[in-house]
């Protein structure tokens, strides 16, 4: 008894650590990038690694200026990046992807201290603040290559709201071969990438089958033409499993995560289905981000014989 | 001289209407998009301030305090109007693109609020230097904004094209940008503050009614040492 250790819990330490989570997140979506590649072309592969050493390097940098301990070790900067470069359409010039990349890691990031303490989900801020400014790059969704080259085609939510798009497309939607950001046109690239981090315990799937879910039931119900081929298409899948799980702005509890998924699937199915439908699933991310401690204080669970306070 | 010197700056940093009282914060946010509109609404604002703080000091020990409120309404309102007429005769374009904003300085908190705080309170002079600090402070502010707004959400300057077309941040001219550089000129003046040792402490207006009063303001302080 030389020595005696006095420390601030946690004690115990899983082998668990925020990097080898952020590496589980960084292989599940590689399947979207592979499929974004054959899909568009190889730019989608610059411009994913562009946006990532952007998100590091504005990291790294505010850490350095502001004499703060380096943290990009953790991958989470890569995270952002590489998922507001999957918010992006194939012809994004590079350098409005890199002020998208800067507002997510400064403004929403770094300012309010870093990982685990931002209020919402920086990459979907990233994405927003990229849509309010550079609108028309935004939504110029060119066609997938081998089609028709560098021609605009109508998305799928777009011809769904026309009502022009029919059951023998789902094929299609599932592989992905139609117009669209980078990283949500292949839905089985992101059921697959969703199912390793289910697999891995990195997520767990409530929230992901909850937005779901409660999306096609409330599109279903607010008279959607076709509710099952509209979960395919959109950013619904990839919001869903990549950006509505994200550890630091959903709740803690699985009542809450519950809530949460509900919560998301509502907003967008009455965003898509009476409003504009651009930017449905990153405004209800973004929306419920925000009542997020509210879900939680309510739905904390109660200690195990406890009594209500008199 | 030296404490009306005080006064006037006072009202540009110690006690910025716009930053540190945050009144006002509405035609900040709205005009601010374009320098022109920004330095009109500014000039506008300031020549009503100066007039209402003048006369209401002129006849404050005169006006009843129960009805004192409609009072100073009247009194700004009038040259409120004085100003909508001139700029509608000789600046039409600015008139028409400051549109409602421009009546709104009747309801403008830092014309009312400095009235209530301090012209009814305050000789002439040192009112008029008040109105004078106050309006300069909230000319800073919204002009300051607006040529960041002007210059990088449309790319340009008094009307000037400064940053080719296809290179704007959009989201600088809309709402949301616009409360983001608010955030950031608030950060910078308190950083700036502290910078140079002095506590930041905004000082709220008030009617020396403390005990119903749940700000820490030196006052209270004061009545609570007492």
């Amino acid at each position: 008894m030389s020595e005696l250790t006095v420390s601030v819990s946690p004690h115990l330490r899983g082998p668990r650590t925020t990097q080898k989570i952020m590496l589980d997140v960084l292989i599940a979506l590689c399947p979207a990038l592979v499929a974004s590649v054959v899909i568009f072309g190889w730019r989608s592969l610059l411009l994913t690694g562009v946006s990532a050493a952007m998100c590091v390097a504005c990291e790294y940098i505010w850490e350095k200026l502001m004499r703060q301990p380096v943290t990009v070790t953790d991958l989470s900067a890569v995270v952002t990046g590489v998922l507001l470069a999957f918010n992006v359409p194939y012809t994004m010039p590079v350098w409005e992807l890199l002020v998208g990349d800067l507002v997510a890691i400064i403004c929403v990031k770094m300012l309010f201290g870093g990982i685990g303490c931002n209020f919402v989900n920086p990459a979907l801020v990233g994405r927003v603040v990229m849509f309010f400014s550079f609108t028309a790059d935004m939504t110029n969704f060119p066609a997938p290559a081998g089609t028709v080259d560098a021609l605009t085609s109508a998305t799928p939510l777009a011809l769904i709201r026309a009502g022009s798009i029919g059951w023998s497309e789902l094929p299609q939607l599932l592989l992905g071969v139609h117009g669209g950001v980078l990283g949500e046109t292949c839905a089985i690239a992101l059921i697959l990438g969703g199912a390793y981090l289910c697999v891995r315990r990195v997520i767990k799937p409530i929230i992901p089958l909850a937005y779901l879910g409660s999306c096609l039931l409330f599109m279903w119900i607010f008279g959607s033409p076709q509710p099952v081929l509209a979960v395919f298409s959109g950013g619904l899948l990839l919001g869903a499993i990549f950006m509505a799980t994200d550890y630091v702005t959903t709740p803690t509890t699985n009542l809450g995560k519950l809530v949460f998924g509900l919560g998301c699937g509502l907003l967008t199915a009455m965003m898509r289905c009476f409003a504009s439908s651009a930017g449905a699933v990153t405004f209800s991310i973004l929306l419920m981000n925000l009542v997020v401690p509210y879900i939680n204080d309510l739905t904390a669970p109660k200690p195990f014989g406890g009594v209500e306070a008199k | 001289m030296r404490d009306k010197m005080k006064i006037l700056l006072n009202g540009m940093f110690k006690e910025n209407p716009v930053l540190i009282l945050a009144l006002g914060c509405c035609s900040v946010l709205a005009v601010s998009v374009s320098v022109s509109g920004g330095f009109g609404m500014g000039v506008a604002l300031t020549f009503v301030l100066v007039c209402s703080n003048v006369v209401i000091s002129l006849l404050r020990n005169i006006i009843p305090s129960k009805v004192r409120i409609p009072c100073y309404i009247v009194v700004i309102a009038t040259f409120v109007t004085l100003v909508e007429m001139l700029m509608e005769a000789y600046l039409k374009s600015l008139y028409d693109s400051l549109g409602v904003f421009l009546s709104l300085i009747v309801v403008n908190c830092i014309v009312l609020g400095r009235a209530e705080m301090f012209a009814s309170k305050h000789g002439v002079v040192d009112s008029f230097f008040d109105g004078l600090g106050m309006g300069i402070g909230y000319t800073m502010v919204i002009v300051g904004m607006s040529v960041v707004r002007e210059l990088f959400g449309s790319g340009t300057l008094l009307g000037c094209r400064v940053i080719p077309e296809g290179y704007q941040l959009g989201i600088l001219t809309q709402a949301p940008g616009g409360f983001f550089l608010f955030g950031c000129a608030i950060a910078i003046l308190v950083a700036a503050m502290a910078k140079r040792g002095k506590k930041f402490e905004p000082k709220m207006g008030c009617d020396g009614n403390c005990a119903a009063c749940h700000s820490a303001c030196e006052d209270r302080k004061e009545a609570e040492a007492k």
